[in-house]
């Protein structure tokens, strides 16, 4: 092979690939910006042009995604039966805990970030539930070990990533006014999850009742 | 997925009162025409800043592979004119601590800081960065680099994927239009001190605070009350 | 292509049973040997060299895979793990107790060049001594550091309890921040009576340079000491190198290591055994899954459970996608170092993306998988992975290697740049203990995949591509080679993968493991990633080690670049392909 050729080689890759990032642009002139064609740029099949714009795209994530954890509760529900909104936070107010406090997140979790009170009742026995919960958001390292191992499916993972902000010390340990978040925010983001649940739930009631 | 978002408490951003008043007079109280010419001259010079902020190509930890791909082809840095990592301290704006930060690199971080020329910002990426992270408990591992350096930006994530560090690269230009040439402190007179290096000793000795150590490591007791010992309830306490 | 084995001595004995081989060593050291189990070999401290010098040479143990200690409150003990390059199987392992006061242990480093950074490691963290040891010197931590942070009895700053899960963080939910418990409000701690005021650090250490032998070359320059690095952008990280130049050409390179250093081991051992799956995440950052797959292998190893067969199709999947991608970048940094700035290593980037997507579809997460379970793996695959997943090993990635590998074949300025450059010979190689591609480039054809099969590697077709010098560019080759290996396994597993369970039992999050220590390994894209666990049958590890590839491969650094331009040795250390979380961990 003559001198250069080699060389030449390298180089014909790299144009070929500046050339087919605009073969999209062309191919859908004028629209390329919609969710369809985002998404079939971004799969396996795709080819050409690669980016995410991403404040205006968003690459969605998978139903499997983790993030930091946040509790699922019960909202409370008024006489039609919709969730009643806490006017303070604007949030779905609290009806019932789906957390039983039974400490298995704070047991299996590897750096130690979770950290429970458990409720009391007046007499002072333990009560199914949470008085407080914090997670040091800091030091959780995402590992999803605590939703995956949680025997009554109330500690999920989140898929908000956009959380950074300016200050740590008071913001970044989440308590349970923070992580809790209502069935309803659950079942939209992990919809298979949610099924699933909902279908051994209902199994279980059938056993119930039967 | 992010428009519902739940406005919660952690997530806002905390300005002083101090801040607040500061805005105020600045709105308020009558102001010269130079004023008036720097109020003017604050959008473009900001939008300048905002959009050519040069990371220092520094990685520390896994944290640095996600800024790798925040660069490459798919989140790409360059739409933010962040693209060009540089390897000197002295034609960077920001430092982009990415991973954990050890006691070992501690001096080099702070001297690297120390190299950067004013304005300069620090972005704490990841968990570790931010807080030590899953390795806070280890003995060679400084909890947060906000114990070495003012931090501006906390991205937190183990690790933030790239859109999340973009989120905060944003958050970061936020913060930068917020500021004025009126205060900036880089124009001010006199010479800003750095930060002193930390020192490598029996353990990381923050210089910072010599005589500290050296007057309370020759004093145990005095030593021992500082710490807050946490002690088992004897007796479930009802809480509220 | 493979040059393959010097001769051994003709054998019928069955090497790899520490019984036979310990009967092998009494006939030449009667006295040495202590006592023998499956658990090792026990070897008298004085007789240590001999013992390995006499493996070395007769029985042909010519590889230290590696070296660690084991502190039992009253002795210490030093672990040492050696297997032979041709004869394959599973490691031996050879032990010597060292006194609880001034321990102290014979230097192997004479026998097995490998051992230099492994017994620094020990010495550092573990505080025993090798006599006979070149340049015994703090290598993770730095001059000046109190203590020995692996011995029973140290206590860290943030210490809070022996064992996890701490008691403070359930039920009362009485935990207070490591900040504030610690009387310094910060990860620190002093001797008693300590004058910062008045401390002057210890100046770093420079070997010196003889006037002789600084003037001894034909044109008169001097030596001159360069440091590169810890922030250098050719590093791969916190790596620092100490440079001996001569002119433009190199003398001598030390490596000074540590800056990422995150007390993998010490961690470990506070942990359960669950609880560290995550943290081997971080070792390589680039190949969790794989790191994953081998922690679980040496656990399941100590318990005796298999994982059900669609989770070892589901593991060996997960671990050649791991290893292409990681050769992929790998090659892409390679050419970031020759100055092929940037263009090839984000085309490399982008199939990359392709396969974290993958991953993070199915375990959760892009880079920190935590995918693996004793016994089986988290989740189950979708058939849409497997559909993506079949598209990428038949279509796309065949193609992409093609290119990435195109850049290189016929291209002038990399052979000139590559060929015949770094070159680490055969024996040397294998001395050195360098492990992956580094080994196989210097044309020893040992993979653990075939030397012991592990998981179901010993039902697939596949070769080992080895090369010839051992030069830079053989490096390259291998990888390559390597990743259309993998894409080969990936057919395979793909085409058969059967369905059914995922997980071996009930999922638990408290595993039992049996009193017991075993040595578990597994071929990672970068080399031999070991995991020694010991057990004492709490759920917690007694004792819990990495055995880092790119760390050890970075023993080899020196031999590689001297006698080559500076410009080189960025390419060099490029090849060797490190990780400062698995170097440093």
């Amino acid at each position: 092979m003559a001198y250069g050729l080699g060389l030449l080689n390298g180089l014909r890759i790299t144009a070929t690939r500046v050339f087919k990032t605009y073969v999209g642009d062309f191919k859908h002139l004028g629209r390329r910006y919609n969710d369809k064609l985002f998404m079939e740029r971004q799969s396996v099949k795709g080819s050409g042009i690669f980016t995410v714009q991403y404040p205006e795209e968003k690459l969605p994530v998978p139903e499997n995604f983790r993030f930091i954890p946040f509790l699922v509760y019960e909202p409370a529900l008024d006489a039609d039966g919709k969730p009643v909104i806490d006017p303070k936070t604007g949030k779905e107010a609290i009806g019932k805990q789906k957390c039983t406090a039974c400490g298995i997140c704070a047991k299996v979790c590897p750096p130690q970030c979770i950290w429970i009170v458990r409720a009391t009742t007046p007499e002072g026995k333990p009560k199914p539930q949470p008085a407080e919960f914090y997670i040091d958001i800091d030091v959780c390292m995402n590992c999803g070990l605590c939703a995956e191992f949680c025997p009554f499916d109330s500690i999920k993972m989140d898929h908000d990533y956009e959380l950074s902000n300016y200050e740590r010390h008071v913001s970044h340990i989440y308590d349970i006014n923070v992580l809790s978040k209502p069935a309803a925010y659950h079942a939209k983001i992990h919809p298979t999850d949610w099924a699933h649940e909902e279908e051994e739930r209902k199994a279980k009631e059938a056993k119930k009742k039967a | 997925m992010s428009e519902e978002k739940p406005q919660t408490s952690s997530l806002q951003v905390a300005n002083s009162e101090q801040e607040w008043i500061d805005e105020q007079v600045r709105r308020t109280v009558w102001t010269g025409p130079w004023n008036k010419l720097l109020d003017l001259l604050d959008p473009i010079y900001n939008w300048g800043r905002r959009n050519s902020v040069w990371p220092m190509g520094f990685g520390l930890a896994c944290c640095a592979i996600e800024m790798i791909c925040t660069s490459a082809t798919r989140f790409d840095i360059a739409r933010f004119g962040m693209e060009l990592f540089r390897a000197s301290p002295r034609q960077a704006d920001l430092m982009l601590v990415s991973g954990t930060v050890t006691k070992k690199i501690a001096p080099a971080i702070v001297r690297l800081y120390n190299q950067m020329a004013e304005p300069k910002y620090v972005l704490a990426m990841g968990a570790c960065a931010t807080g030590g992270g899953p390795f806070k408990e280890g003995y060679s591992v400084v909890s947060g680099v906000d114990k070495l350096l003012p931090v501006d930006v906390y991205v937190p994530g183990c690790p933030p994927t790239p859109q999340a560090l973009l989120y905060g690269l944003m958050q970061l230009q936020k913060k930068i239009d917020k500021q004025s040439l009126r205060d900036a402190p880089w124009y001010r007179k006199g010479v800003a001190e750095g930060v002193p290096e930390p020192i490598l000793g029996p353990d990381l000795i923050d210089a910072r605070r010599l005589e500290e150590i050296t007057a309370l490591s020759g004093d145990p007791e005095k030593l021992a009350a500082r710490a807050v010992k946490f002690q088992k309830p004897a007796k479930a306490e009802k809480k509220e | 292509m493979a040059v393959n084995a010097p001769v051994v001595p003709e054998t019928q004995l069955n090497l790899n049973d520490p019984q036979v081989v310990a009967e092998q060593i009494k006939t030449q050291h009667p006295d040495a040997v202590e006592s023998v189990s499956a658990q090792g070999i026990v070897v008298k401290n004085d007789k240590l060299l001999d013992v390995a010098r006499y493996l070395r040479d007769s029985l042909a143990f010519d590889y230290l895979n590696n070296v660690t200690s084991v502190d039992w409150q009253d002795r210490f003990e030093v672990v040492y793990n050696l297997t032979s390059m041709d004869r394959g199987g599973a490691p031996i392992t050879l032990k010597v107790n060292a006194a609880r006061d001034n321990p102290s242990v014979p230097s192997l480093v004479p026998v097995y060049r490998g051992a230099d950074f492994q017994e620094r490691e020990v010495y550092d963290l573990m505080g025993i001594r090798f006599a006979g040891h070149p340049n015994l010197r703090r290598i993770l931590l730095w001059d000046g550091f109190e203590g020995y942070p692996l011995r029973k009895d140290y206590k860290e700053p943030y210490y809070e309890e022996e064992k996890k899960p701490f008691g403070s963080r359930w039920d009362q939910g009485y935990h207070v921040i490591a900040e504030d418990r610690n009387p310094w409000h910060d990860n620190v701690q002093y001797p008693a009576n300590f004058d910062a005021v008045a401390y002057k650090p210890p100046r770093d250490h420079i070997q010196p340079i003889s006037v002789e032998e600084a003037t001894a070359s034909r044109i008169h320059t001097d030596k001159i000491v360069l440091n590169v690095g810890p922030q250098h952008p050719s590093t791969h990280g916190v790596l620092r190198l100490r440079v001996t130049l001569e002119g433009e050409v190199v003398r001598g390179v030390e490596p000074i290591l540590g800056y990422l250093h995150r007390n993998h081991d010490k961690i470990g051992e506070r942990n359960t055994y669950l609880g560290n799956m995550p943290f081997t995440d971080r070792l390589d950052y680039f190949s969790s899954m794989a790191n994953n797959l081998a922690y679980a292998l040496a656990v399941e190893k100590l318990m005796g459970v298999k994982p059900p067969e669609r989770a070892e199709y589901i593991r060996v999947i997960m671990a050649e996608l791991t290893r292409w991608q990681n050769h992929a970048i790998a090659l892409g940094f390679i050419y970031n170092d020759l100055g092929a700035f940037y263009t090839p290593l984000i085309y490399a980037m982008e199939e990359r993306e392709l396969v974290l997507d993958l991953f993070e579809a199915t375990s959760g997460s892009r880079m920190m998988c935590n995918y693996m379970r004793f016994g089986g793996v988290a989740r189950d695959v979708t058939d849409d992975f497997i559909e993506k997943c079949k598209y990428l090993v038949d279509e796309r990635l065949p193609r992409r290697t093609d290119e990435l590998e195109a850049y290189m074949v016929g291209n002038e300025l990399f052979h000139a740049r590559a060929k015949n450059v770094g070159i680490l010979p055969r024996d040397l190689a294998i001395n050195y203990s360098t492990a992956g591609p580094v080994l196989r480039a210097s044309g020893v054809k040992y993979d653990i995949r075939r030397a012991e099969p592990y998981s179901i590697y010993d039902r697939f077709d596949f070769d080992i591509p080895t090369g010839t010098v051992g030069d830079l560019y053989d490096r390259f080759v291998v990888r390559v080679a390597e990743m259309r290996q993998s894409l080969k396994i990936l057919k395979q597993a793909l085409a058969q993968i059967p369905a059914g369970e995922i997980q071996t039992g009930k999922k638990n999050y408290q595993v039992r493991v049996p009193k017991g220590e075993a040595y578990g390994r597994a071929e990672n894209p970068k080399g031999e990633l070991g995991f020694y666990v010991v057990s004492d049958g709490t759920p917690n590890p007694y004792r819990y080690h990495v055995r880092g590839p790119s760390f050890i491969n970075l023993t080899a650094l020196n031999d590689m670049c001297v006698g080559y331009k500076i410009a080189d040795m960025v390419v060099i250390l490029g090849s060797i392909d490190i990780v400062m979380g698995e170097v440093d961990r």
